[in-house]
């Protein structure tokens, strides 16, 4: 037990990477693979879990984190495996490890080379779980990019028509975005005296003064700044860099949507967190106010993209951009806050991150059960066209009772995940930015409008009766009710009590602004 | 200070004098030569891997010196050898690159004697370059590993275009070494014969001594270009690299593996001993400006190589931006990078090789390496898929892979900027250049791995496909486990290559 | 003269006087037996020259030692030296190879006058390399040429031949006249034949007169060795006369050139060097530059390896111009190289010939399989020719290369200690290049290339094997162990400066 309480989180992070290894090499054939996949991955959740409960009881290092590791790994240019937690990766940890059995057990339809397909997804879990875990910027971009690669193929070869214009899209945007991003690492590097520990950069950067290659400590400050903000907004994906999400999602197996939605999505608003505020206030509190911009019109444009879309995966997809805005306005109220000492200001800047990170869990939670809902329709009807189903709920309706379900908690209906997070964040990014934030209303309502559209168009209407034809529309199974079921569990248990979430993010939020 | 036994002349030697041994078997013993070849890539392997663990990283300097046996003793020229942490790392590289070279040629059938003799003479001087510490043992190892080139890529190449790329090839690499040539014997008679405790008037090319002969100023700065680009040429320093594209592509695959593993480090070896090491001074000087040149390299030759539509051609210019690299950590002038540009030099040469191997192993089976024309080839030939990507990913940098830590240093270098302190401010601007190179690497690896592994498989035109043999996967498992190895635990190779480049920092940095 | 002196000048000329005999006892031989038994004659000859080289080798084991100068014999007319001696084992091995792979030369009859001839020859440039007074110079410089003429035209049935011989006649005729005159015009200068006096007299002398007496000599040197411009006789001679003679005019024939050059300007315009390097630069540029560039278009094998030739030639005169022991030695040992080379080229192309009755470089495709043994030699003579290690070549050029780049001048206005010859290495070095695309162009055609029936092996003589397998052995051997005969040739240049 020693051994585990140890090196719990280097179990967590690795204990994927291995079981994708014995996936490789265990010898049983198709259903044995999912059932082992599903063991191991369940293995790694049991893990998470258990990290979740010691956490409170944990002793934390000066800097916050918990479960800290610190070994040499690369002496040469002074990096180390450096590992820890705090509330906010405690969460997406959680999340992470939640969602990849359920990822898994929807994943029993795939039937072509399904033991490289379990490999990748088990090994984009250690790198989804090991960003989360590092404090260490080089360990943090290996994991970053060691992701990468996984979706990549799980998209390409596993993934609908058009898959590898987009799988080539969604690693070429992500690729370019966290070149900038090293490059920006290595300036850190080279600027603060030869260190990758995020905890010593984040101490010295204050005091970095002077010039560099030339230039003001100010504005190479600013262009790191914008380094790791393009990268990771990349990755969010914040407009108008999420132009590859819709492809990579529609195109995606619908695991990979569960999993590129449910957690990629939230490495990129887990850098800013991260990375970006910590690091850089002043610059943050400088172009925050681009940030929440920015945060409007992904909230405004891509609510009005999705009402506009046919395809149902590809609107449930810009419905994920369309809530990561509000991700974003609750970062952007937090990087406001860094600018001004009022109290006022900082406690509503913790209410919008605690809103921010709380969305993000219930986001990782609704999108999921969403794509996997999508996917469940796709996989009996082979038609995304909102136009070609129709009156569903007759024929599958315990399939319509779940979507409905799904699809309030990601409207955010009182009662649901949703609710909660949204409103945090409008109520703490209001005094910071009014206009901004009535102006997102909007999106609020057209979030309703598109959520209804497509609840309108599968379930209700005339029912299409030449797919029905040709295609037997059968109830929703076992195995997908199972995968969906800790999902409304999770929604329904945020929604109604949020605090047992809240406790431990808001204490590190609280720690992160400084309020 | 001697070794008490010549393992280092014993890898140089034994290739070479097998070379000639099976050019007196009989052709028909075919499989004898095969045989013969693949044990003495072998044993010259191990021994280069022996001599890599059991050097002293803590003494560091150069270790298993044999000689100096005085050769034209009325010019100063010697027989010297040893080994230090930088060529160790080139030694065993060459060892493993060679070995898989002749089990990936074992179907040759038409003319193995001669094919295998050549190869293995092209190996001894190879070796033979890497450990010289006497510039003209260098020179002359070096012309001797250009001919067999010719020959290789001329009588075994690609019908099509073999005898134009051979010729090319040889007439590029031989221009660039005879210009280094006229330059090091300026060096040569430059030297201080006095400072190298010779008789006034006396001469060497014994290297460590030239090192204490205090060049003069004017002397370096007049010879240090035509060295460095001689040699650089072989490196594919653009513009100078245009030889390396159609030679890769016309030569066969052992031979391209060789080629673009092992040969072009040549290149950039001989121009960091001689120009860099020998005229420091200058290197100083030059290398800021060099560094716009290689910067070309490796955004020009990631960016043609994206629209290339023969497999192989991609992997040719790919190699071309990933030496520009290597010169890149060299410009760099400072530890981390100079330490990344040797593992790039090592990384990469595991990793093209395994690329041409894999580029071989299709062609052969289907006879075009036009990218549209080929198609879900990871169906038939998984490992060969698999090893393709896990290269590719190590090609554009993918974290965990030997590549990334190469590339991660000589971008840090790049920033840290040189170690005598100068601040050149196009540093930073070439690096945000350089990295572009990066991304279009993983646009064409991409490109690549999509259409070939993962495109449509035409079952009408691709039936009874001969499967990959047993020695082909080791070659193929060998290559990807050393590329994840090295990129998991770098320190197998980082200590060793900091014990080497330690002493050129040491001349750069003061 | 005491008899003692008699004695020690009969000694130093014992090779010349020994190969005459040989001659005289081959033509007795042929004329014993009434033309029987030509092969005879030939084994003859080799050993005959063998014996000789034997001799040679014993007179130079006590120079080497000892490291003596001589004075000269016979009132001035020889003086021997290390460096004569060096020149000498070279000439003696042409000849020796020469007429060993002229034994199964299958276009001509092989007659007593022939190997005579290839003997008397070798005779005139001994004494060539050993004179030390410009009469005897005039005179064993026409003794080498008159029996050179002979035996280029010694195909008398055929065209080419005869135009061969008639041509190199005519050349040399005219060339060896301009020489006289030039040193006419020393003698008249100076009153002096031997070099010693012509060079103590020459140095009060007003340079201009100097240096048109030296262009003048320069003219007839210039021919034996076949520089540009002197060069126009070798395509047409090379490719008409016998193939065997060929090697020995190209490799022989040049040497002594070589020889006389070497020693004529060291010893005699020595003291007025500054005015003719830059002469004498500008002649290898123009000889290697135009040699390798026409020898790129050629289609006939010897036509091309005559061009080559000439651009060879090139880099010797770069060890010319780079006065000095280093330019002296490597001149010896490039020279050595090259003999052992070119030898083992023609004696494959007389091979090719011998199988498909054709000179052309296009008929030689597939060759290699046709007889890898010889393909492999002809591999070696290409790849030594281009200057490719561990080749004798690669050692050759560079010396040669690292002589220039070594050759120090002091400026007459600063006082600095100059290396003004660096270019002419850099254009060697250029020449280098646009010369081993020619060679490798033969070796594609041989080893890549197919032609019909290149399947079936031929038989190849057993003397041109011999021949071949000792040229191509000392290829390498010089190559690898490059040492002994390179420090001879540098004791010999440190005796000669």
């Amino acid at each position: 037990m020693d051994f585990i309480n140890n090196n719990l989180l280097t179990l967590i992070v690795f204990s994927p990477a291995i079981f994708a290894v014995l996936m490789l090499i265990i010898p049983t054939k198709d259903r044995g693979l999912k059932y082992a996949a599903l063991i191991f991955s369940l293995i790694t959740t049991a893990l998470t879990i258990y990290l979740w409960i010691q956490y409170p009881a944990a002793t934390s290092d000066p800097a916050g984190f918990k479960f800290v590791v610190n070994a040499p790994w690369f002496p040469q240019i002074n990096s180390t495996y450096h590992v820890g937690v705090d509330g906010i990766s405690l969460a997406m940890i959680l999340l992470t490890g939640i969602l990849t059995p359920l990822g898994i057990l929807i994943s029993f339809r795939i039937t072509d080379r399904v033991r490289v397909y379990l490999a990748l997804f088990l090994l984009l879990e250690t790198g989804m779980l090991g960003v989360f875990a590092s404090l260490d910027l080089i360990i943090f971009f290996i994991f970053w990019e060691i992701g990468l690669v996984p979706m990549y193929f799980l998209i390409n070869v596993w993934g609908s028509k058009n898959r590898q214009y987009a799988s080539f899209k969604f690693f070429i945007y992500t690729m370019a975005g966290s070149v900038g991003m090293l490059l920006a690492i290595q300036v850190l590097w080279f600027a603060l005296g030869k260190t990758y520990d995020m905890n010593a950069i984040q101490a010295a950067l204050p005091n970095f003064s002077g010039t560099l290659f030339g230039l003001p400590a100010q504005t190479i400050k600013s262009i790191a700044f914008w380094a790791f903000t393009i990268a990771f907004a990349i990755k969010v994906p914040i407009w108008p860099f999420h132009t590859w999400l819709p492809d990579a999602h529609t195109e995606a197996p619908t695991a990979g949507s569960m999993l590129l939605a449910g957690v990629l999505l939230k490495l990129g608003a887990y850098g800013f967190l991260r990375i970006v505020l910590p690091f850089f206030p002043d610059q943050a509190a400088q172009f925050s106010g681009i940030l929440a911009i920015l945060a409007l019109a992904g909230i405004v444009f891509t609510a009005l993209a999705a009402f506009g879309q046919n395809d149902f995966k590809r609107l449930v997809a810009y419905s994920s951009v369309n809530h990561m805005g509000f991700v974003v306005l609750g970062i952007a109220a937090a990087a406001a806050s860094y600018g001004s000492t009022d109290p006022a200001v900082k406690a509503s800047a913790v209410i919008a991150v605690n809103g921010a990170v709380l969305q993000m869990f219930a986001h990782g939670l609704s999108a999921a059960a969403m794509f996997a809902l999508v996917g469940v329709v796709y996989d009996r009807a082979h038609t995304r066209d909102l136009n070609e189903l129709g009156g569903l709920w007759a024929v599958m309706p315990i399939y319509g009772g779940i979507l409905i379900f799904s699809a309030m908690a990601n409207l955010g209906l009182p009662g649901l995940a949703g609710f909660p997070a949204e409103f945090q964040v409008v109520r703490g990014a209001w005094p910071v930015f009014t206009l901004i934030t009535a102006l997102s209303m909007i999106g609020l309502l057209l979030t309703g409008a598109y959520v209804l559209k497509a609840i309108q168009k599968v379930l209700h209407g005339p029912v299409n009766h030449e797919l029905l034809h040709h295609t037997e529309m059968t109830e929703i199974n076992w195995t997908e009710r199972l995968a969906l079921a800790p999902l409304m569990v999770l929604m329904l248990a945020i929604g109604l009590y949020p605090f047992w979430l809240m406790g431990v993010i808001n204490q590190s939020v609280t720690k992160l602004i400084g309020g | 200070m001697n070794s008490p036994f010549p393992f280092l002349t014993l890898i140089t030697f034994i290739p070479a004098v097998a070379g000639a041994i099976i050019l007196l078997m009989p052709k028909e013993r075919g499989q004898l030569i095969k045989v013969t070849a693949a044990v003495v890539t072998f044993i010259s392997a191990v021994l280069a891997l022996f001599i890599f663990f059991t050097y002293d990283q803590t003494k560091g300097g150069y270790q298993f010196i044999e000689g100096p046996y005085p050769w034209v003793q009325s010019l100063g020229i010697s027989y010297l050898v040893g080994a230090d942490g930088i060529n160790l790392v080139m030694l065993i590289l060459t060892g493993i690159v060679s070995f898989m070279g002749v089990l990936i040629s074992w179907g040759i059938n038409e003319r193995p004697k001669e094919f295998f003799a050549f190869f293995l003479f092209l190996v001894a001087g190879v070796y033979g370059v890497f450990m010289s510490l006497d510039l003209f043992l260098l020179i002359f190892f070096y012309e001797l590993s250009i001919f067999p080139m010719y020959f290789l890529i001329a009588n075994w190449g690609w019908p099509v275009t073999r005898e134009y790329a051979a010729m090319k090839l040889t007439l590029y690499l031989l221009i660039g070494s005879i210009v280094a040539l006229i330059g090091l014997l300026a060096v040569y008679f430059s030297a201080d014969s006095v400072a190298m405790g010779l008789q006034p008037g006396e001469h060497t090319f014994n290297m460590l001594k030239l090192a204490q002969g205090n060049i003069p100023l004017a002397v370096q700065r007049f010879w240090f270009l035509p060295i460095f680009l001689g040699f650089g040429v072989l490196a594919g320093i653009w513009p100078f690299h245009n030889w390396s594209p159609d030679g890769h592509v016309a030569a066969p695959t052992a031979v391209s593996m060789i080629h673009a593993g092992v040969l072009m480090k040549l290149g950039a070896y001989a121009a960091l001993v001689t120009a860099v090491k020998l005229l420091p001074d200058a290197a100083k000087e030059f290398l800021p400006f060099i560094i716009f040149l290689v910067t070309i390299n490796v955004v020009y030759g990631a960016a043609i190589a994206m629209v290339q539509k023969d497999f192989k051609y991609v992997i040719g210019f790919s190699s071309v931006s990933h030496m520009g690299l290597v010169t890149m950590g060299f410009a760099t002038m400072n530890q981390v990078g100079l330490n990344g540009a040797v593992l790039q030099m090592f990384s990469h040469g595991i990793m093209t090789a395994l690329f041409f191997s894999v580029v071989g192993m299709i062609y052969d089976r289907t006879h075009t390496r036009q990218i549209p024309e080929l198609g879900g080839f990871i169906k038939f030939f998984p490992i060969v898929g698999i090893a393709f990507i896990i290269g590719g990913l190590a090609s554009m940098g993918m974290p965990g892979l030997s590549g990334f830590v190469a590339e991660l240093q000589i971008f840090m270098g790049l920033w840290s900027g040189p170690a005598n302190g100068a601040i050149y401010p196009w540093y930073p601007i070439i690096a945000i250049l350089a990295i572009w190179g990066v991304v279009l690497t993983a646009a064409y690896v991409l490109r690549v791995v999509q259409q070939v592994f993962f495109g449509d498989w035409d079952p009408h035109k691709w039936h009874d496909l001969r499967p990959i043999n047993l020695g082909d996967k080791f070659v193929l498992v060998t290559f990807t486990l050393i590329l994840i190895v090295v990129g998991l635990f770098p320190g197998v190779l980082m200590n060793m290559i900091n014990s080497g480049t330690a002493p050129v920092v040491k001349l750069l940095g003061g | 003269m005491t008899a003692e002196q008699l004695n020690q000048g009969l000694w130093a000329v014992l090779p010349e006087i020994l190969l005459f005999v040989v001659g005289a006892i081959v033509i007795a031989v042929d004329l014993i037996q009434r033309g029987k038994n030509r092969r005879v004659l030939g084994w003859l000859s080799t050993l005959g020259v063998i014996g000789v080289l034997v001799l040679v080798v014993f007179q130079t084991a006590p120079m080497v030692t000892s490291n003596a100068t001589y004075e000269p014999f016979f009132s001035g007319m020889i003086r021997i030296d290390l460096t004569v001696q060096l020149f000498r084992i070279m000439f003696l091995v042409a000849a020796a190879l020469t007429c060993l792979i002229s034994l199964d030369f299958k276009p001509m009859k092989q007659s007593s006058e022939y190997y005579a001839l290839v003997l008397f020859g070798t005779l005139g440039m001994g004494l060539m390399a050993a004179s030390n007074n410009i009469l005897m110079l005039y005179l064993s410089l026409e003794t080498t040429s008159i029996c050179l003429y002979m035996l280029a035209g010694f195909m008398r049935d055929t065209r080419p031949s005869t135009e061969a011989g008639m041509k190199y006649f005519l050349f040399g005729a005219f060339t060896s006249t301009i020489m006289l005159y030039g040193l006419s015009l020393l003698f008249g200068f100076t009153g002096q034949t031997t070099y010693q006096g012509i060079a103590s007299a020459l140095a009060n002398l007003d340079k201009l007169p100097v240096m048109v007496a030296l262009v003048l000599v320069l003219v007839g040197f210039g021919f034996k060795v076949a520089a540009v411009p002197f060069h126009m006789w070798t395509p047409d001679v090379y490719e008409g006369a016998p193939t065997p003679i060929t090697a020995f005019i190209s490799v022989a024939s040049k040497a002594a050139g070589f020889a006389v050059l070497i020693r004529f300007f060291v010893l005699v315009f020595g003291p007025v060097q500054e005015h003719w390097v830059g002469l004498i630069a500008a002649l290898a540029v123009a000889t290697m530059t135009l040699g390798n560039v026409l020898a790129i278009s050629q289609k006939n094998i010897k036509r091309m390896l005559a061009y080559s030739s000439i651009g060879q030639a090139g880099y010797v005169l770069i060890g010319v111009a780079a006065v000095g022991y280093l330019g002296t030695a490597a001149v010896l040992f490039y020279l050595a190289a090259y003999v052992l080379t070119n030898i083992a080229a023609f004696a494959v192309v007389e091979v090719v010939t011998n199988t498909t009755g054709s000179e052309l470089i296009k008929d030689m495709a597939g060759f290699s399989r046709k007889s890898p043994a010889v393909s492999f030699g002809l591999l070696a003579a290409m790849l030594s020719l281009a200057g490719v290690p561990p080749l004798a070549g690669f050692f050759g050029k560079f010396y040669v290369f690292t002589a220039a780049v070594g050759y120090q001048a002091t400026d007459p206005v600063t006082g600095l200690v100059t290396h003004p010859l660096v270019w002419l290495a850099i254009i060697g070095v250029l020449n280098s290049i646009v010369a081993l695309y020619y060679y490798l162009i033969i070796l594609k055609v041989v080893y890549v290339d197919r032609s019909e029936g290149d399947t079936t092996e031929v038989q190849v003589s057993g003397t041109l094997k011999i021949g071949l397998f000792i040229a191509a052995a000392g290829m390498l051997v010089m190559g690898i162990l490059a040492t002994p005969w390179y420090d001879l040739a540098t004791q010999a240049a440190k005796l000669l400066h």
